[in-house]
């Protein structure tokens, strides 16, 4: 039997930066947005248990969330990498985009971050559709989830190294998935490096689930009590865990 | 045949004192017979009675070995520890190697067809049989397995051990033998004794000592080689030795000159030491050229305050110029030690005669040189390592290498194959179980989302981002799931279901996987049928498997009400792992039975 992938996931990867900066609930924030154009077609479409989260709705809860990580502590750092399906890319870093000003993006709707934000992930969906090389897809193809994973890691390492000391960063990787479908790769991965995997059952009100769950820092996760899974599917599959 | 005789006192409790006489162990038996013929005790036992042997640990008061049966056992108590010891490691070797021919011969009697495979007569050797046993005695879990599936014929002891051969190898790794080096502390560390009221200063050197000073300190290597015992006594010469060490020490610089002037021997040891630095000299010829070692320059702190050299617990500040040499001296002595501490202890002479030690070191340092390529070799390499690392950036490829994007093959089958399982472990509601068909067209699906890319950008955000009814109801469905998480799972959010289960459950929840695991693992293995030993071992695992089956129901259905579904999700993989076996068993006999319908020889 074949199963289609039709899950889509924002991967979170939190790091507590307390080395290279001054205060332990200081985070950095590695988002990994699944920009798979063929499961985004589907929600879209489908009626059966994600009746309306369209990409838009879903960037409509995203990008505020991002923005409620920045407004927690001035010096959290939130990098943001799409997923797609025949590459990956980094397409925000707030540590290196110019300071987020008053100005308004061209028609004046959204904060200039965000058309920021919009704009590159636009110009990665065009690419991403230019490296596509067959047209004719049979069933559905998945998005390059090891690959941004590698980049976000990567990109953890190299944050921790520029400090002055060089700790083990502990990453734990947090999963929200808003598909059909539990995964089982996403449910291990969480599991194993101590972070939170939930599977909203609201999508519209998906916000509200990442800034209660996801936004935490780890240092208040430590009292904190976070969704915890009922029963993880230890079935053989391979997470990189540093 | 091996037999070991040895003194030892039988006991049959630890506390009585027991009955001098010698033990003699053979090896299908042991027997012993008292000192005092006078005595009735006597022993004459098979070592298949035995079932296993402990013993004292070394240091303890008394050297015992307790040789068990299943009722009771022979306690022995041995003078030494070291007799102990042989007496032990005999009796190990001897019962390893009977559990064995009992296991295969179990074997052997469930199959006659078995004969015609080979896997189960290996000759073991007794290092290798030590080494199966040592892993028994170090892990009760595996040992545990192994009494339960050898033992009782399910596998035969090959079977068991070919699926851990890396337990086996890494453990080889381990028994070199390591070397001692010397120690870390410094020489200066030998400091004079002196007894308070004559102006007689002692030192005492050990050959441990001396051996140090010889690695250490070249020129006094080569002094002692040229003058003991020619011109002076060893004794005359380490006086000589000490006493200019005192010299050293006091800095006494005056009065080092002086008695140098006089005493051209003594000037030997006060002398710089040429040999060093000619050695020192080498070693930098020898640096990596390209280094910088200028950036070592400010590495010098003894200028800063708080810094300086602790010794007798007096802090010595180096504030004078003078004692700029002083300075240098000792540094060079804590590396010249770190140096000789690193190399290691190249000899393998006794440390007794300071002579021999003097000429095995030369010779030692002899054949060092020699291996060592001559001056003329290492500029040559030395100027190829200056060009290889002097960059032309002209004449370089182009940095970009060739790459590939990493792409796993076929990803659904690792992320989201089992979801269907998944769901059903975890009891959700089996709505998205369903495939979704999707025949979109690449163009299509890119179109669409790019349409709501630009959705969102025309649009913005919607006012408020999240709707509060919307809102109240998740926070209400979380703290809900939160609140009840934590009554079924505990406070601690490190806590698994498995800590809160009685510790017999668990124990045995664990066992019945690490079983299953083994089995399995046997099971799948033997897949292709090919061979008639495969096929009887096929059902011998499947019939072992069939008894788990039942126990873990049982278990299932002696848990209280409450945990009995945190149980029974711990069950189900479990289950759904045996499942699939039976499946495959079964499907894999219907082939057979077919194939040997159409021939009717039967299995081949």
């Amino acid at each position: 039997m074949q199963l289609l992938c039709n899950s889509c996931r924002v991967f979170l990867l939190m790091a507590s930066t307390a080395s290279k900066l001054y205060s332990d609930d200081v985070s950095l924030v590695v988002v990994l947005l699944d920009t798979n154009p063929f499961f985004w077609a589907i929600a879209k479409n489908s009626n059966n248990s994600n009746p309306n989260l369209s990409f838009s709705k879903f960037l409509n809860h995203v990008l505020p969330f991002l923005n409620s990580i920045l407004l927690l502590n001035q010096i959290n750092q939130v990098v943001v990498i799409a997923t797609g399906v025949n590459s990956c890319g980094y397409i925000y870093d707030s540590s290196s985009s110019p300071p987020a000003s008053a100005a308004k993006s061209e028609n004046g709707n959204m904060p200039g971050i965000f058309s920021r934000v919009i704009q590159k992930l636009e110009e990665f969906v065009i690419k991403d559709q230019q490296l596509s090389k067959d047209e004719s897809v049979v069933g559905n193809p998945s998005s390059l989830l090891s690959g941004s994973l590698s980049l976000a890691l990567c990109y953890i390492q190299r944050v921790f190294r520029s400090g002055p000391l060089h700790p083990h960063p502990r990453v734990p990787i947090d999963s929200c998935v808003v598909g059909a479908q539990h995964s089982a790769f996403l449910q291990q991965a969480s599991y194993i490096t101590g972070g939170v995997y939930i599977k909203p059952q609201h999508l519209d009100g998906l916000f509200q689930y990442l800034t209660m769950v996801f936004a935490t820092d780890l240092q208040s996760r430590s009292f904190l009590q976070l969704p915890r899974p009922v029963g993880v599917d230890f079935r053989a599959s391979y997470v990189p865990h540093s | 045949m091996e037999v070991v005789t040895m003194r030892a006192k039988y006991k049959t409790s630890v506390k009585e004192p027991g009955i001098p006489g010698v033990l003699n162990m053979t090896e299908d038996k042991f027997s012993f017979s008292p000192n005092d013929p006078r005595v009735s005790v006597k022993l004459d036992v098979g070592f298949r009675s035995i079932k296993g042997h402990k013993f004292s640990k070394e240091g303890s008061k008394q050297a015992l070995l307790n040789l068990t049966q299943e009722s009771g056992g022979y306690i022995f108590e041995f003078d030494k520890f070291s007799d102990r010891d042989v007496c032990r490691d005999f009796v190990g070797k001897v019962l390893g190697k009977l559990q064995a021919v009992t296991s295969s011969r179990q074997d052997a009697h469930g199959e006659s067809e078995r004969a015609a495979i080979p896997v189960n007569d290996e000759q073991l050797s007794t290092a290798e049989m030590e080494r199966r046993m040592k892993l028994l005695r170090e892990d009760s879990e595996l040992q545990k397995l192994h009494k339960q599936f050898v033992i009782s014929g399910v596998l035969s002891e090959a079977e068991f051990w070919a699926a851990r051969k890396n337990l086996l190898d890494a453990d080889a790794h381990t028994t070199l033998k390591q070397r001692v080096g010397f120690k870390s502390a410094m020489l200066a560390d030998v400091r004079p004794l002196t007894d308070g009221r004559t102006n007689k200063v002692t030192f005492s050197l050990t050959p441990e000592i001396i051996h140090q000073i010889f690695a250490e300190k070249p020129a006094v290597h080569q002094a002692f080689l040229n003058f003991v015992p020619s011109k002076m006594t060893e004794k005359d010469f380490w006086t000589k030795y000490c006493r200019a060490e005192y010299l050293h020490r006091t800095k006494n610089s005056v009065a080092a000159e002086a008695e140098a002037a006089e005493d051209e021997d003594l000037a030997v040891f006060l002398r710089h030491d040429d040999i060093l630095a000619n050695e020192a000299r080498r070693k930098i010829r020898r640096v990596d050229p390209t280094l910088d070692m200028e950036a070592d320059e400010g590495d010098d702190y003894l200028h800063l305050p708080d810094h300086g050299i602790l010794r007798d617990g007096i802090k010595e500040r180096n504030t004078d110029v003078e004692n700029e040499l002083t300075k240098r001296t000792l540094l060079q002595d804590i590396n010249r030690h770190a140096a000789v501490v690193l190399e290691g202890r190249t000899l393998d002479v006794e440390l007794g005669d300071t002579r021999t030690v003097a000429e095995a070191l030369a010779r030692s340092k002899q054949a060092e040189l020699a291996t060592g390529s001559s001056d003329e070799n290492q500029n040559q390499e030395r100027l190829e390592r200056v060009s290889r690392m002097t960059e032309i950036e002209d004449l370089q490829a182009p940095r970009s290498l060739p790459l590939a994007p990493l792409c796993i093959k076929d990803p659904r089958e690792y992320f989201d194959s089992q979801q269907a399982n998944a769901l059903k472990a975890l009891g959700d509601s089996g709505a998205g179980a369903r495939p979704v068909s999707c025949n979109l067209r690449t163009e299509e699906a890119y179109n669409s989302l790019s349409e709501h890319i630009s959705e969102i950008k025309a649009a913005g955000f919607s006012d408020p981002v999240v709707n509060p009814d919307v809102a109240v109801k998740v926070i209400n469905v979380l703290t809900h799931h939160l609140s009840s998480t934590c009554i079924r799972l505990g406070k601690n959010p490190q806590e698994s279901v498995l800590d809160r289960l009685p510790n017999r459950t668990k124990e045995e929840l664990l066992h019945h996987w690490t079983s299953i695991q083994e089995l399995l693992r046997h099971f799948w293995s033997s897949y292709p049928v090919t061979t008639s030993y495969l096929y009887t071992k096929v059902g011998r695992l499947k019939d072992a498997l069939t008894q788990i089956y039942p126990k873990l129901q049982e278990i299932k259905e002696s848990m209280q009400s409450d945990s009995r579904h945190q149980v029974s999700l711990l069950v189900q993989p479990m289950l759904q792992a045996l499942d699939a076996a039976f499946a495959h068993y079964d499907a894999e006999m219907q082939k057979i039975s077919t194939k040997s319908r159409e021939r009717p020889n039967g299995f081949a």
